[in-house]
């Protein structure tokens, strides 16, 4: 089967990929680009491990094809520092311990990003609601919950 | 409760040094490893739950595009029946080899049965369809009390019941009795009986890594194997053990690992990639999938567990008695032993009775999960110990500290406690404001206490000092929740030196001295008492130093703040670390110090739950809206990292009470195989999780450690059910406590 010919921009690269047409994006970030900071937790859209940004909209990447990446702007875990310097998400998470193995983390870091660009000020209860769909299995999410209302606090300028 | 007082870094709680890299995606976890020329392999699994392999034909899959070969177990040696060390369990590495590529039978569904190497995944994967297997298909037994009967289907034609019979054949691979005094006076001076059965069914651990590895056969035959796993050394061994290699041929590099929790201690595919990679000169990479994870590797045990207890109208416990069934999957080694070992531990009890069975079905083996065996045997106990006090009309957490286990009780394994927390954790427990708080309508509380034994084990550690007098210190312990800044912690503490200057590693088999694997709670445990021995012996080694340099006696040196002083000789001005590091070349050369030990006494960890949760008795579904562990670590080391340990403890514990379990039809096919129905608990099931820390310093440790990771889980079961009964006016004695079933518990009442 010949390969498709994908022009796409991630994490504000112009980014150019041949993809076989049932390739899922996380494979192509993966596989082809990668990008390995997109992890695979269950390939069905069940844990939000492979959790990106596309066109603004939170996605699973294992949901996605990698050809409907063309013409799309994607933000990946690797894009959200600034060069070695750390979004306030990435700092919370770290000062709030809020990572045990750290598996889930990307994916939490990248749906926190979404969250907080559709609501600056989460309760926490939105804050619960909005991030069920990733799983983290070491923490209980406690402080993972407490590292996504200190870092919203910080980006309002209210910490 | 924590104290801080003498020291400057343990107790604090600094920035994780692998933070950084796990916050940005740069950490490298089992899947992400790639080699040039890398082939992908797939495993072909078993499509029933029990039969014969007739024949395997794989001609058609070996001459297909893009595979490069085939693997079933005829390309691995023929072992026999010989048990070696594991971690914290025991293996027989006949049954591993037969559970990494099945020999003769299939023994579950899923079960692997050939692999193929190709240069894509997709090309692996159809290729797997060519290969051509005939089975006969045998009747399948699925529950642990089917599988004990006269005349179950029998999984091992050779295996025998040990003090059973010699000619029949048995599911029942092993038996265990725990006694103490004479249960039926203890009986019969009680003036309170309670008997009950209860069972909880096979779970998972539900790491959210799938298991991965990538291996690569030199042609001087020397293997390297890149994975994700709890203990590097463990797969050494196995991998050498069941392809018949020696380990000083195999060197294994552990990736960041993804959740282990227990589970990865054992392997799945780094023989067969490493078979693999040897057929085909080419490094090969296999990475599970969700499916293979949770048809394949192991959960933990189903249980079915009946207690009997006795106690005396003044609230002391007289006679226990316990029946012990654990279902061990496919091939014995269920966590029969610890749950016999842990069920009465808690508490004194005169007369008792333990009796376990190990229990072999048809379902994939189990693995470790966090406090083997421990979590559903304090469920059965629990659960009795709460509806005593409820008879006796004492306050549940009252009712445990009239019988709770103290320095100098024997504890009802064997030994005598040393110095334990368990009164101090009821007690603790006891005072905190979650403990009476008022409840609403449909809401009920219950607690549960659990305990764990925790281990000891081998360890080594090494630190080199950098010439600018920072250092790096080498373990090879697997990190899988924090376990590196409490390395350092424990350096920066010793040396006297800041967090900052420590660089913690984990090496691979080859760098790093010999350490067993990260479970039994051990790693902060033992592995940090030799990093402590070694930075000692490097602050000797820096006092000679010095010693040297002042042309004094070291026994006039002592360190500190980071630096070597003379204090009876004025005029020498400090040395401080990175000046003797600078000039270490002139005073016997590089600095670098190591250690390595058998960790003894590692101390018993006690933790008590309690868990408020509100139930809608139109739905049946129970949310849990108050939840605090409280729970002894000795001392906190990094008291996030220990709250984290209570926390997810805490609530995998909680998915267990409520939603967990694997769905079987009556064929042995797994039905609830991905995440969507494998239910574990996401954010917005659960409340904060509040903890505290407990601190009764273990005295067999430096800093007065114990292991806190896997206590955790033992209370929850319990405290759970328990909080439902009260809410619902029910009696639980079988999780999950799912809506329907609950609901079925409340039309019933």
């Amino acid at each position: 089967m010949s390969k498709t010919h994908v022009t796409t921009t991630i994490n504000g690269d112009a980014v150019e990929y041949l993809c076989e047409v049932d390739q899922s994006l996380l494979d192509v970030l993966r596989d082809t680009l990668e990008l390995t900071g997109t992890k695979e937790g269950c390939a069905t859209g069940d844990c939000g491990a492979c959790s990106v940004s596309l066109d603004g909209r939170l996605v699973c990447s294992c949901l996605v094809l990698g050809v409907e990446a063309e013409g799309k702007q994607i933000e990946t875990i690797e894009g959200v520092a600034n060069g070695t310097e750390l979004h306030p998400i990435q700092q919370k998470f770290l000062e709030n311990a809020a990572l045990q193995c750290g598996i889930c983390t990307p994916g939490f870091i990248v749906a926190t990003k979404a969250l907080l660009e559709k609501n600056p000020d989460p309760t926490e209860e939105e804050a619960r609601y909005y991030l069920a769909g990733n799983l983290c299995r070491c923490t209980g999410y406690d402080k993972i919950i407490r590292a996504v209302l200190d870092a919203a606090a910080e980006m309002r300028g209210a910490a | 409760m924590s104290t801080n007082k003498d020291y400057k870094w343990i107790g604090t709680r600094p920035i994780r040094p692998d933070g950084a890299d796990k916050v940005t995606g740069r950490a490298a976890f089992g899947a992400d490893k790639n080699l040039p020329g890398m082939l992908h392999a797939k495993i072909l699994r078993s499509p029933f739950a029990h039969a014969k392999i007739l024949s395997i034909d794989t001609s058609a899959a070996e001459s297909a595009s893009g595979v490069l070969a085939v693997m079933t177990s005829a390309d691995m040696p023929d072992l026999a029946s010989e048990m070696g060390e594991a971690g914290e369990s025991a293996v027989d590495f006949r049954d591993l080899s037969h559970n990494i590529l099945a020999s003769g039978k299939v023994l579950y569904h899923g079960h692997a049965v050939a692999a193929v190497a190709a240069t894509s995944a997709k090309l692996a994967l159809a290729a797997l369809k060519l290969i051509k297997v005939e089975y006969e298909e045998l009747p399948v037994v699925l529950e642990i009390e089917d599988a004990m009967a006269d005349d179950a289907p029998i999984l091992h034609e050779d295996q025998f019941t040990p003090g059973g019979s010699k000619d029949k054949p048995s599911n029942v691979a092993a038996k265990m009795k725990l006694p103490r005094g004479d249960i039926d006076k203890g009986f019969a001076e009680a003036d309170i009986i309670i008997e009950r059965e209860f069972t909880t069914p096979t779970v998972h651990q539900g790491y959210i890594e799938p298991h991965a590895v990538t291996a690569s056969m030199s042609a001087s035959g020397h293997a390297d194997i890149w994975c994700c796993t709890q203990g590097t050394f463990v797969v050494r061994a196995m991998t050498a053990k069941v392809l018949g290699m020696d380990v000083g041929k195999i060197k294994v590099t552990p990736s960041e690992i993804g959740g282990g929790f227990g589970a990865k201690t054992t392997v799945y595919l780094e023989p067969i990639a490493v078979k693999l990679s040897e057929k085909t000169g080419r490094p090969v990479k296999m990475v599970m999938d969700r499916e293979e994870v949770l048809r394949a590797t192991g959960p933990t045990s189903a249980s079915v567990i009946k207690i009997k207890l006795g106690a005396t109208n003044d609230g002391k416990l007289i006679a226990a008695q316990g029946s012990l069934k654990y279902g061990a999957g496919a091939f014995k080694g269920s966590p029969m032993a610890p749950g016999c070992m842990c069920v009465f531990a808690s508490y004194e009890i005169p007369n008792f009775l333990i009796r376990g069975f190990d229990v072999v079905l048809n379902k994939p083996k189990v693995a470790a999960y966090r406090a083997p065996g421990a979590p559903m045997a304090a469920f059965a106990m629990e659960s009795l110990m709460n509806e005593m006090a409820t008879k006796l009309n004492l306050d549940p957490i009252e009712f445990r500290l009239k019988n709770a286990v103290k320095e100098g009780s024997v504890a009802a394994y064997g030994p005598k406690f040393p110095v334990i927390g368990f009164v101090e954790t009821l007690e603790a427990a006891k005072a905190h404001p979650h403990y009476s708080a008022p409840l609403g309508k449909n809401q009920g509380r219950g607690v549960g206490t659990g305990f764990w034994f925790n281990i000891g084990m081998q360890s080594s550690a090494t630190i080199n000092v950098n010439e600018s007098g920072s250092v790096t210190v080498i373990t090879g312990s697997a990190d899988i929740g924090g376990s590196r800044a409490s390395m350092a912690l424990f350096v920066a503490e010793e040396l006297d030196i800041s967090y900052d200057l420590i660089t913690p590693l984990v090496s691979n088999t080859e760098e790093a001295g010999y350490c067993d694997v990260t479970g039994g709670s051990r790693t902060t445990f033992a592995t940090g008492m030799a990093v402590v021995k070694a930075s000692k012996n490097l602050v000797a080694n820096m006092r000679k130093r010095a010693a040297k340099t002042w042309g004094i006696d070291i026994d006039d040196v002592t360190w500190e703040d980071g630096a070597a002083i003379a204090p009876a000789a004025a005029d020498k001005q400090p040395l401080t670390m990175a000046q003797i590091a600078t000039s270490a070349a002139k005073t016997g050369g590089p600095l670098t110090a190591s250690a390595s030990l058998t960790a003894q006494g590692a101390g018993a960890g006690f933790g008590v739950h309690i868990c408020d949760v509100e139930v809608d008795p139109e739905t049946g579904k129970t949310d849990v809206i108050r939840y605090t562990a409280i729970q002894d670590a000795g001392k906190a080391i990094h008291p996030s990292y220990v709250e984290g340990q209570y926390q997810g403890g805490a609530v995998q514990g909680i998915g267990w009470a409520l939603n967990e379990e694997y769905v079987y039809n009556d064929k042995g096919v797994l039905q609830n195989f991905g995440f969507l129905d494998y239910r574990m608990p996401v954010a917005n099931d659960l409340p904060m999780i509040d903890t505290v820390i407990v601190e009764v310093p273990n005295p067999s440790h430096p800093y007065g450690v114990r292991g806190v990771g896997e206590t955790p889980i033992v209370p929850p079961l319990a405290a759970v059910a328990e909080a439902v009964n009260n809410a619902a006016g029910v009696r639980i004695c079988h999780l999950p406590i799912s809506p329907p079933r609950l609901l079925a518990e409340i039309d019933a009442k």
